[in-house]
């Protein structure tokens, strides 16, 4: 399946033999593909159109839909205000809990996928088939013994308790488990023979091999742990431990009251950033983790 | 530069013995080529004396002393391998100074070691290279560079050449050699290719299921093959091989030929003829019914079958032999001290 | 498939498998554990104590019409979720496909959306079709059509479905792009030769090819209707109008959380605990034959 990945690259050569690509054919593919592009982003931009504009702008419809000049109002009142608390916060808090999950997951999967391939120890198929077992279950469904877990070990509105239980996931341990087999084994001879314990062999060897695969699994982990949803919202009742993602729908208020639109928008458009970055920024890398974490 | 003695070592893969029983002394600064076809047992030899198979039974000794329980690194040895396992994520430098930064040999000392080493290979202008930006060729130098480097007391090389191409293994397999004579150093050497055994060897080990068939220098295995197998897995053309019967200074095959035999000889025989020894000879016993020739320039190779008899037969005979759509008879004849004599039960050399 | 090589010793491979273990023992087994347990148990009303009631709580909730219609309403939604997210991807792949230049463009747009959580894609959509202010929603009103999802359950599950699959597009394009660049061009080029027209040679050679890739986002989309589409639930419809779109994983938010209701919540649980392992088994048959592909 990684080859599928690299497909892209195979195609670098433009074969005159490509059927039924010329003139208006070619166009109306360009057109159909333009509006294609423009209905999906059409969300983003009107969110992003909204949160330039005055709330009396919005609440009587129909909203513009080409930017306004309250860009720099609107960002600064939610960045520093916002409803509950201010975005600054909940920005820190998102971002401490996606790295917490990724740095978290990544370390923890990559030391037993190391000893699962490179040693033969006792139980060491047990271990590998109770790691196994978590690939099945999503926080989702587990979450109200997960929550009591939590709330007992006093990890509510903790770091702690919106990443452990989410690194408890056996994904990227099979990951690395895939490819560490395809290391050669003669290898991890060479480096016996060079004089390198198991311990050395890691960090000299299997590290900077795994250095493609740490990226990629990051990106993909940071934005698992950016988007989640649900987790924060059981774990985190202080409103200074909200994550943007949950703490955007804490700022509708309840009841009849009118929603501050603009800095909601704001929020939205602040709240997708940090990911929509990663994932261009590291389109290769991020399409590599994505293909090969669902193998 | 060391000793090795191996004391009648054994491996076992559960109730399979893949090595029977193998012990042979190799003498300090001895060039060793562990020679035979897929599957005999050669490379897990090889590994065995680096430590990275454990030994069933048996002792492995380097100077003297019982290897068995000790690590690869304490063995002092340096191994190249097949696909050369060098780390992709390092330079060449790197690559082959990486067993003395664990050591923990002081930077300047490594520099001046890679240095020397890469000089001596022809690596210095790829030293900031990555293996990958590298040929064949020169990955397989860098191999022997990160063995050489840290002078060790023994080079084990496990089939080093067969990722290469035909032309540049005959190149690296001159400079191995060389590299050895200069340096000293012992060295146990895995191939299949029986020409690389033959050329590089001070002695081989002809290795089958897991038993050494003979060893000894390349030459002692072609002119006096002590088995059946060492008989045909040495030389090329391989060893013609017919059942005869020997007595009063005669061998006759099935087919009623006779061919003049030393006297000493008499019974039932497996006969080895080599195709090299082969002459031609207008009252030569051996009538040979040749479906088709070679012409290789220097000889001609005539393969076919003996007149009345199933078995295929090649000869291979000196210069250029046109015969006419390369098929026709030929009589050949063997000196009496060209025939080699097994027994037929157990292949082992008849004296 | 296993190492031939291996390092010795069992203390330091033990050291550096426990902190996996004991997370997912202390944050899964534990908790997986607890759910199967308390789904067999009644709580009285005051949660002071329970008793055993073994399979009752799956009886209860097996003849529930509550949950039963919650069954209902997942299977639709995940299958409306499923064909809305791929379709529209397919169609974009075969375009991009088309395109010699520019192609990378597009994907690099057509990303964005995976992105974006599905909780902020909630509000996103909630804020086009918002009943009072939403820009959709008063353009279908002057054209005569009165949007309001807030009482008409048919058009919440419409808000949700889209919702849920605009993000999964780019998912499923990712997908369908690289599959389809995979198709060897001398394929399609022998069709063309052999006289098949660009949509005939779509149906029978690129997609028959394809089918590997499209089965296995059929699953993954499924699961993904099933399990992570909570936060769009959440932040448009809170699951109604009427419960028309409480999906099962949001009933047991709904139950377990905002109802306290512990052993039905439990008994929920351990249900899709078993529809997990069944997807999950049937993901890696799938994935099986992928590798073979």
């Amino acid at each position: 399946m990684t080859a599928r990945a690299e497909t892209s690259a195979r195609r670098s050569d433009p074969a005159p033999g490509m059927v039924e690509k010329r003139g208006s054919a070619l166009w109306l593919t360009h057109v159909a593909m333009i509006l294609g592009v423009l209905v999906v982003f059409f969300p983003i931009w009107l969110a992003f159109v909204a949160s330039t504009v005055s709330q009396p702008e919005i609440a009587r419809p129909p909203m513009p839909l080409l930017p306004g000049d309250r860009f720099l109002e609107n960002y600064q009142k939610a960045l520093f205000s916002g409803v509950n608390v201010p975005v600054a916060v909940m920005l820190f808090n998102s971002l401490v809990m996606a790295t917490g999950i990724a740095v978290g997951k990544i370390v923890i999967s990559i030391l037993s996928a190391f000893a699962i391939v490179y040693f033969r120890f006792p139980a060491r198929s047990l271990f590998f088939w109770l790691i196994f077992l978590t690939l099945m279950l999503p926080v989702e469904v587990r979450i109200v013994p997960t929550y009591e877990v939590v709330a007992r070990f006093g990890m509510l509105n903790t770091y702690g308790g919106l990443i452990f239980p989410l690194i408890a996931s056996a994904t990227a341990t099979f990951l690395f488990r895939q490819f560490f087999l395809t290391i050669p084994d003669e290898l991890a001879e060479a480096a016996r023979v060079d004089g390198a314990g198991p311990m050395r062999f890691f960090w000299d060897i299997v590290l900077p091999m795994s250095r493609t695969n740490i990226a990629a699994l990051f990106v993909i982990l940071f934005i698992y742990g950016w988007n989640q949803y649900l987790w924060p919202l059981l774990v985190t009742t202080d409103p200074a431990m909200n994550t943007i993602v949950m703490g955007l729908k804490q700022m509708f208020p309840s009841g009849d009251d009118i929603a501050d639109w603009p800095v909601i928008m704001a929020t939205s458009i602040l709240a997708m950033i940090p990911p929509v970055i990663v994932v261009i920024s590291m389109q290769k890398l991020f399409i590599r983790g994505l293909v090969d974490s669902e193998k | 530069m060391a000793t090795v003695d191996l004391i009648d070592v054994k491996k076992r893969f559960g109730p399979a013995e893949v090595i029977r029983g193998i012990s042979v002394a190799i003498e300090n600064g001895e060039f060793i080529v562990i020679v035979g076809p897929s599957g005999c047992g050669k490379s897990t030899l090889l590994r065995m004396v680096a430590g990275l198979e454990s030994v069933s039974d048996g002792e492995v000794r380097i100077d003297g002393a019982r290897m068995n329980e000790k690590e690869p690194m304490d063995r002092d040895i340096a191994m190249v391998f097949q696909n050369y396992a060098l780390y992709p994520h390092m330079t060449v430098r790197q690559n082959m100074g990486y067993s003395l930064k664990i050591s923990g040999i002081p930077k300047a000392d490594i520099a001046r070691k890679v240095a020397q080493a890469a000089d001596l290979l022809q690596l210095s202008d790829y030293l900031d290279r990555k293996p990958r930006q590298l040929s064949g060729g020169q990955r397989q130098r860098v191999a022997m560079g990160r063995a050489i480097v840290r002078q060790p007391k023994l080079f084990l090389f496990d089939e080093p050449l067969s990722n290469l191409d035909a032309k540049l293994r005959v190149q690296m397999r001159l400079e191995i050699r060389e590299l050895q004579s200069k340096l000293g150093v012992t060295s146990l050497y895995v191939t299949h290719d029986q020409v690389e055994a033959m050329t590089m060897a001070d002695r081989m080990i002809v290795m089958n299921g897991g038993v050494a068939e003979q060893i000894g220098t390349p030459l002692d295995v072609y002119e006096r093959p002590e088995t059946l197998f060492a008989a045909q897995f040495i030389g090329s053309p391989a060893m013609n091989v017919i059942e005869a019967t020997t007595g009063n200074g005669q061998a006759v095959l099935a087919n009623g030929a006779a061919l003049t035999a030393p006297a000493a000889q008499a019974g039932p025989v497996t006969l080895g003829l080599r195709p090299e020894h082969l002459a031609l000879d207008p009252d030569g016993p051996l009538v040979l019914e040749v479906s088709f020739a070679e012409p290789l320039g220097p000889n001609t190779l005539l393969h076919g079958r003996l007149a009345g008899s199933a078995d295929a037969f090649t000869a291979s005979l000196p210069g250029v032999h046109r015969l006419s759509q390369g098929r026709g008879q030929v009589r050949l004849n063997a000196r009496p001290g060209d025939l080699h004599f097994f027994d037929p039960q157990t292949g082992r050399r008849l004296a | 498939m296993e190492k031939r090589v291996t390092f010795q010793g069992w203390l330091l491979p033990l050291c550096l498998i426990t902190p996996q273990v004991v997370i997912s023992a202390v944050f899964f087994f534990y908790p997986a554990a607890q759910a199967v347990w308390q789904s067999l148990y009644l709580p009285d009303p005051f949660g002071l104590s329970s008793r055993f009631v073994g399979m009752g709580n799956f009886e209860y909730l097996l003849s529930d019409p509550y949950y039963r219609t919650a069954i209902g309403t997942t299977a639709v939604f995940s299958g409306l979720v499923t064909l809305v997210s791929m379709v529209p991807a397919l169609f974009l792949a075969v375009l991009a496909d088309r395109l010699i230049k520019g192609a990378g463009t597009y994907r690099t747009l057509l990303i964005w959306p995976y992105a974006v959580a599905p909780a902020v894609a909630g509000v996103l959509w909630l804020f086009m079709f918002n009943t009072r202010i939403g820009v959709v929603a008063w353009y279908l009103g002057q054209l005569g059509y009165d949007w309001n999802h807030v009482l008409n359950g048919a058009e919440a599950m419409g808000l949700v479905v889209v919702a849920s699959s605009w993000g999964r597009i780019s998912y499923n394009f990712l997908f369908f792009f690289a599959a389809l660049q995979a198709v060897p061009r001398s394929v399609i080029e022998a069709a063309a030769i052999d006289g098949a027209r660009f949509w005939r040679r779509f149906f029978t050679i690129v997609l028959p090819l394809l089918s590997p890739t499209t089965f296995f986002l059929l699953v993954v989309n499924v699961v993904y209707a099933f399990f992570e589409t909570f936060g769009v639930i959440h932040t448009i419809t809170s699951g109604g109008p009427q419960q028309a779109t409480t999906i099962l994983v949001y009933k047991v938010y709904a139950d377990g959380f905002v109802g306290q209701d512990l052993g039905s919540s439990s008994a929920q649980s351990v249900i899709l605990l078993i529809i997990v392992g069944l997807l999950t088994v049937l993901q890696f048959k799938v994935i099986e034959k992928r590798v073979h592909y």
